[in-house]
Parts: C-alpha cells; sequence; structure tokens
C-alpha cells in the first residue's frame, strides 16, 4: 500500500525541514523577548533620564540588532521549500496559509523595517519619545509576526474554519476567526511567546552574570538582571499558565500526541503525571502489552494527569492503545474505522474526479457531498487515515499502529522543556532576589548557573518545538493529510545537495552570529551610551 | 516632497555612521539574501506544481492523485 511512496525522499525532506525550522526558531525566540525588555529598559531611560539606562538599552540594543541580522530572512526559506518539496501540501492547504503568512509579510516589512532603522539610527536624530515609540513597535511587530506564522502552524495541528473544495482540491478557508482564534492558535501563540520572553530573559541574566563574575560593569549587570529576572518570573508564570491550556488543548484535539508526550500506553482514570522518566530497552513489537516495562525508572504525581488535561482528578486520560484500538467503553473511536472512513472519502473523491466531463449528474451528488456538513463531520474529517488502508484485514490492523508519533522523543523532549521551565522560574527569582539584596556579586555558583543556563534556554526552546512537531507525526495537518503524501515527487538528491548546503551556510552564519556577539559582549557597553 | 528628502537623508546618514560591527552584518545580510535568492531560489527551488502544469486544473488533478494512494 505504500509501494508509491519514496521514503527516503520523504525523510530527506523532513530533515531538511527540521534543520531549516530549528535554525530559523534559534533567533526567532531572542528577538520576541529582547525587544520588549529593551523596551522597558529604554521607558526607564526616557522616564528618569538616566544615562545608565541608556547606555544599558543601547548594549542589549545592539545584541538585538546581531540576532536580529544574522536570523532575518532564515524563514524565507521554508517558504522555498513548502513550493518546491511539499507541493503536495501546499496545493492542498490552499489560501489558508497564503492569508496569515502574506499579513505576516507585510506587518513584517513595515512595522519591523521601518522601526527598526529608527531604533538603531534615529538616537539623537528624533525625540526621545519617539524613539521610546519605534523600540516599543518594533518589539510588537515581531510579535505580531510570529502570531500569523503561529497561527498557520495551530491550523496544521487543528484544522478549522475552512471547506474543502474537491474541484481545485484546496481548503478554502470559510472563517478567518476560526481559524485566528482557535484554541490552538490562542494557545500556541501565548505559550510560544512567552517561551521567547523567557529565553531572552534568560540571556540577559545569564550575560550580565558574566559582567558580575568578572567584576566590569556592575551597575549596568545589577539593574540588566533586575529587569530581566523580573520580566523572566512574569513570563514563567505565563508560560506555565499557557502550557497549561495547550496541555487541555492536545488532550481534546491532539490525544495521540498528548499520549506520547506521557508514554501513556494503557489510558486510565485518576492517571498519574510522569515527573522524572527513564526509558528501558525499547519494545521489538508494535504496541506492548504493559506501560509499565517501558522504563527503568519514573517518579510520578498521583492523578496529576488526569487534572492536567480535563481539569477533573477522575478523568479517563486515554492511552496510545486506546486510541489505535478504540475504547468503546470511553466511547473512543479504532483508528481501523477512522482509515475506513477515511477511505471511504478518498474514494469519493476519487469517483468525483472521474465522472468530471462524463457523469454530470455523478458529479454534482459526490460534489454535494462535500458540502454535507455531517457527511464532512463523519467521513472526510478523516480523510488522511485513508492513505493508511489496506485490503487485507491483517495488514490494514498492523497499519493503524504506524499512526503513531515517536515516543521516546516525544516523551524526552517534553519532559526536558517542563524541567528546564522550573529551573529558569528559580533561577529569575534567586537573582531577582540576590540582586535586590545586593548579594549577587559574591554568588559564583548562581552566577556561573546563570551564565551556563543560557544554552539550556535554547534546549528547552528546541525541545518545545520537538513536541510540537514530532509529537504531531505521522501528519502534516492533522487527520487530513499525512506527512508522505505531502511531498513533491522530486529526486531526493536534491533535496540531499540543499541540505548539505543548508547545513555549511547555517553553520557559518551560526559561527558568524556567536563571534560577533561575543565580541560586542566582552567589548562591553560603552561609557556614555555612545557606540 | 520635504519629508521623502528627510527620510532619505536619515537611511543615508544611518548607514554611513555604521559602526565596524554593524557593516559586518550587513555584508552578511547581502550576502545570504545573495545566497538565498541568487542561487537557492534560483537553481534549487523552483516551484514544483507550477513548472510541471500549466493550468491550475491540472494541478488539482495531480495533487488528488498524490493524495489518494490507493
Amino acid at each position: 500500500m505504500f509501494e508509491n511512496i519514496d521514503f527516503a525522499l520523504v525523510n530527506w525532506s523532513r530533515a531538511q525541514f527540521a534543520l531549516t525550522a530549528m535554525f530559523h526558531w534559534l533567533f526567532v525566540p531572542l528577538t520576541l523577548g529582547l525587544g520588549f525588555i529593551i523596551a522597558f529598559m529604554e521607558s526607564i531611560y526616557v522616564r528618569t533620564g538616566d544615562p545608565e539606562w541608556k547606555r544599558i538599552t543601547k548594549f542589549w540594543m545592539k545584541l538585538f540588532g546581531i540576532n536580529f541580522a544574522i536570523g532575518v530572512a532564515t524563514g524565507i526559506i521554508l517558504e522555498f521549500e513548502f513550493g518546491t518539496n511539499w507541493s503536495n501540501y501546499s496545493w492542498f492547504v490552499g489560501d489558508i496559509f497564503g492569508a496569515p503568512l502574506a499579513i505576516e509579510g507585510i506587518m513584517a516589512f513595515f512595522l519591523e523595517s521601518t522601526f527598526i532603522a529608527v531604533m538603531f539610527f534615529g538616537w539623537g536624530k528624533v525625540s526621545k519619545k519617539f524613539h521610546l515609540l519605534a523600540t516599543w513597535l518594533t518589539a510588537i511587530g515581531a510579535n505580531l509576526s510570529a502570531l500569523w506564522i503561529l497561527v498557520a502552524n495551530a491550523w496544521m495541528q487543528n484544522p478549522v474554519g475552512m471547506k474543502f473544495n474537491p474541484e481545485k482540491a484546496r481548503n478554502e478557508m470559510v472563517n478567518f476567526w476560526d481559524v485566528l482564534l482557535s484554541e490552538t492558535a490562542v494557545n500556541k501563540f501565548l505559550h510560544t511567546c512567552t517561551s521567547g520572553y523567557v529565553l531572552a530573559s534568560v540571556f540577559v541574566v545569564g550575560i550580565s552574570a558574566w559582567f558580575l563574575l568578572k567584576k566590569r560593569h556592575l551597575l549596568f549587570a545589577k539593574r540588566s538582571i533586575i529587569i530581566a529576572s523580573v520580566f523572566g518570573v512574569i513570563s514563567s508564570i505565563m508560560l506555565i499558565a499557557s502550557g497549561d491550556g495547550s496541555a487541555r488543548e492536545v488532550a481534546k484535539n491532539q490525544p495521540m500526541k498528548f499520549a506520547a508526550m506521557e508514554s501513556l500506553y494503557d489510558g486510565q482514570r485518576q492517571a498519574p503525571l510522569i515527573a522524572i522518566g527513564l526509558f528501558g530497552k525499547p519494545h521489538d513489537t508494535p504496541m506492548h502489552s504493559e506501560s509499565d516495562q517501558e522504563f527503568l525508572m519514573k517518579i510520578e504525581i498521583p492523578n496529576m494527569l488526569s487534572y492536567m488535561a480535563f481539569l477533573k482528578v477522575d478523568a479517563f486520560v486515554p492511552g496510545i492503545k486506546d486510541l489505535v484500538l478504540g475504547n468503546e467503553a470511553e466511547s473512543i473511536m479504532s483508528y481501523k474505522e477512522k482509515i475506513l472512513r477515511g477511505y471511504e472519502a478518498q474514494q469519493v473523491l476519487k469517483a468525483f474526479k472521474a465522472a468530471k466531463d462524463k457523469h454530470p449528474e455523478e458529479y454534482d451528488r459526490l460534489k454535494a457531498k462535500f458540502d454535507d456538513k455531517e457527511w464532512v463531520e463523519k467521513y472526510f474529517r478523516y480523510f488522511g487515515y485513508g492513505n493508511y488502508y489496506d485490503p487485507d484485514p491483517n495488514q490494514l490492523e498492523l497499519n493503524a499502529f504506524k499512526i503513531v508519533p515517536p515516543i521516546s522523543l516525544s516523551f524526552y523532549a517534553f519532559h526536558i522543556m517542563v524541567a528546564l521551565g522550573g529551573h529558569f522560574l528559580l533561577l529569575f527569582m534567586v537573582m531577582l532576589w540576590l540582586t535586590i539584596q545586593d548579594k549577587i556579586e559574591n554568588k559564583k555558583i548562581v552566577l556561573y548557573t546563570a551564565l551556563w543556563t543560557i544554552p539550556l534556554a535554547y534546549v528547552a526552546s528546541q525541545a518545545g518545538w520537538v513536541v510540537a512537531e514530532v509529537g504531531r507525526q505521522p501528519w502534516v495537518i492533522q487527520d487530513l493529510m499525512p506527512t508522505m503524501t505531502a511531498v513533491s515527487k522530486i529526486d531526493t538528491s536534491s533535496v540531499m545537495i540543499t541540505f548539505g548546503l543548508f547545513t555549511v551556510t547555517f553553520v557559518a552564519l551560526a559561527i558568524a552570529e556567536v563571534r560577533i556577539m561575543v565580541k560586542q559582549i566582552k567589548n562591553g557597553p560603552k561609557e556614555g551610551g555612545n557606540d | 516632497m520635504e519629508w521623502i528628502n528627510r527620510v532619505y537623508r536619515f537611511y543615508l546618514d544611518g548607514f554611513k555612521d555604521l559602526p565596524s560591527w554593524g557593516r559586518t552584518l550587513w555584508i552578511i545580510i547581502l550576502l545570504k539574501l545573495f545566497i538565498m535568492f541568487a542561487i537557492l531560489k534560483l537553481f534549487f527551488f523552483r516551484d514544483t506544481l507550477k513548472n510541471k502544469y500549466s493550468t491550475d486544473e491540472e494541478r488539482a488533478n495531480h495533487v488528488i492523485e498524490e493524495l489518494i494512494t490507493h
């Protein structure tokens, strides 16, 4: 049944997209958060007139500029890949992606490119208040740009507000607000942006800690720590709240991803949350019988997973087996049934295409099905499952097990992200407390911890991306389009070549970023706030 | 027209007064854009469906065939 699929091509295309997206995501979170931190610092400067705050603002603005310049336009490569490597997907999503990305492009261009110029060129040339406005608008613009990208991504995780047009083989937006304000989009935007704020806060706190360790620019470093720690604490609390919202939303809309994040094979009431877990030897059967066999060790919080998912300690959390095999008692449809329904929807589309220009009545009758909400809800919503159909019932049952994401990767990425999130909050509170008490300079262990937390913030940020994107596999559009049918039939070798080119280019850019940034950090803030 | 001139002068002066690290960044940005648009886009990232098919109907038919693997 998968004989038409070139899995080498699929895997190389996925690897290339992951490489590009993860590289792009190295720069974005710092831009999102540092923009606001700078805006807060400059607001204090404008309010107090204290030149030290100008010096602080200009130093962090310089690092913001370096990060922005190296990262800018790396996201455009993703759009190149959509058209070349993912043309089936790009066609199928229709205008759902087009509208948000167009708004993002215009917004990014006008807001960021205009006001970022005022930020860097405008010192002493425009009024203080106008300069401050430009700084705020740059920060807001960057976050609004992220909004549209995240809305598009959220639609892939939870496709809503659209209607499939069988004549064009495209999804068409019927309700912009459903797309923009879906619970997935709202939670994703809040969680992703606040994760950027936390990363930027860690960045500022860590570099400031380095200055304190070197006994340089002490006032600058302490003030920076206070601003970043306060912002970090507030952002961390928002991050936890939005993470909580995201977990409930995922449990509802992507229960398989949720089960994979916790490696929950057997669903249960009063399900515990695994706080820390380590996998043992992987099983060689598609679906083993006892979830406990998976772990070498684990520490659980009783009832927490049920509460996290449904706000009830006795709520049933479906496990991977419940979702694949179905659970009648809990009204969970099996993947086998979804495959059959998806297959039915695909056959209707096939018959519709065949009837064109030959059987006008049949054509109209089949077209009407795609307008029938009941039919769409019963069959078309499982359209992508149809690709796992096999006439042999045994093979079909086995295929159902293929609709499961990589469990250990999803599990570890989720737990690393959560554990590091807790570490960041604790770090901000300790740094803030010690700085206010004026005891921070002598706490070398704390300062070194802050410095070495910078790479951990990037690890947590990337882990979050892995949870979101690996956890939803094998779907590129949840339930509608599996990744394997989204790729274009192009030469695998060309994807491999561009993968290599990207690797070289990205490594060079990353080295350039780190070298320029480290040099500027070592130079430190200039006296009097001049460059 | 005066405001256009002022905006132009603003940008021109800004670029003239760039510190050395700013110049380096602009070189990197321009180099990156050249690689992206003059090499990658031109030689490696052509629009697959636009290149292969001349009408939207052909593209839609192709995608339907790709979507339905049975």
